[in-house]
């Protein structure tokens, strides 16, 4: 076990800095907004899904009706069900942890979880996930309840700070694109995106941006052995 | 405290995000086989949806004025650069968040 955490840890690194550091963000947000330490503590735990969090601030602020915030969530948040997808086989065997591991599965433990794992061997998986799935929600609950209380002492300028969210995709990716020989699904994913945030804006490109990339994945055959 | 209509929407949003989470794995019960073309798109899959975030994450980008995009444009290769060149995740981020930053508060 003591293997499998330092493991854990040291791959949840890169997510506890993105993870403090929006937290951090959103709690100093929503203070601003008027909400306290225990609003941001709460959904941090029962949310628990960062952009869509930082949305729901400007849903609560503008008094949006509950349909609204039903839609605007299935919309930011439907990439979701892809993850699941790719993760069926790899949660399979984990018993009775599987329902937080689902529960807790966001962007960034995804990163983690759906890369290859040759260092961690079959039978301490289970553990593995489990791990860097409740290091990760600490984190982010940590980052959040201190951001919320740091808003009602100090003030800052943090505006930009959430570009960290986005150079952690980019290292997965740039991190993915080198060990993979591969690149078509990359290439794909990256133009499906680009022609439907031209073609739907950046307001609802996202599902079908995801209906794009499934069907073209679904019929690719895999890189030709020989070629 | 916050009151109802906060709880509600809270709720709402706690709810709706498990139900995404939790469908797939509903769907493809795990006692019987996961099909053949699920499989096929799950190995696949994860290469196809960094790209995706990615972009989701850039989708704000203006290309009609210098500050819409060079920030975003610049601090991305000092990521993507830094991460080639170093490989240390650790590094990249704080790099390129601290680069962003600057630019939007001091430059652009």
């Amino acid at each position: 076990m003591k293997k499998v955490f330092k493991q854990a840890f040291l791959a949840t690194v890169p997510v506890m800095t993105g993870y403090l550091v929006l937290g951090f963000g959103f709690g100093i947000v929503l203070k601003s907004n008027g909400y306290g330490i225990l609003l941001a503590f709460l959904m941090s735990l029962l949310i628990y899904a960062g952009s869509m969090q930082y949305v729901a601030i400007g849903l609560l602020s503008g008094g949006a009706s509950l349909i609204t915030t039903a839609l605007t969530t299935l919309m930011v948040n439907a990439r979701h069900l892809f993850y699941g997808v790719s993760m069926l086989d790899k949660f399979k065997g984990t018993g009775k942890r599987k329902p937080y591991l689902i529960f807790a599965l966001t962007d960034e433990t995804y990163s983690l979880e759906c890369a290859e794992l040759p260092n961690v061997a079959e039978e301490n998986r289970s553990d593995y996930y489990f791990l860097v799935s409740v290091l990760d929600h600490i984190y982010w609950i940590t980052g959040s309840v201190l951001g919320a209380f740091a808003g009602s002492v100090l003030k800052f300028n943090t505006e930009g700070i959430d570009f960290a969210l986005t150079a952690l995709f980019i290292t997965v990716f740039v991190e993915q694109w080198l060990s993979s020989k591969d690149h078509i699904p990359a290439l794909v994913g990256v133009a499906a995106s680009v022609l439907c945030l031209v073609i739907f804006g950046a307001e609802s490109f996202l599902i079908p941006a995801m209906l794009v990339i499934a069907l073209i994945l679904c019929l690719y055959k895999g890189e030709k052995k020989n070629a | 405290m916050p009151d109802t209509y906060v709880w509600l929407t809270v709720a709402v949003i706690a709810l709706i995000t498990a139900a995404l989470r939790f469908l797939p794995f509903m769907i493809f019960k795990s006692d019987s086989k996961t099909p053949k073309i699920i499989q096929k798109l799950s190995a696949v899959l994860p290469y196809a949806i960094m790209g995706m975030l990615v972009v989701y994450c850039l989708k704000d980008i203006n290309i009609n004025s210098l500050s819409g995009f060079l920030p975003a444009l610049i601090s991305s290769a000092v990521v993507a650069g830094l991460h080639i060149w170093r490989r240390n995740t650790l590094l990249s981020i704080v790099s390129g968040t601290v680069c962003y930053m600057l630019m939007v508060q001091f430059i652009f």
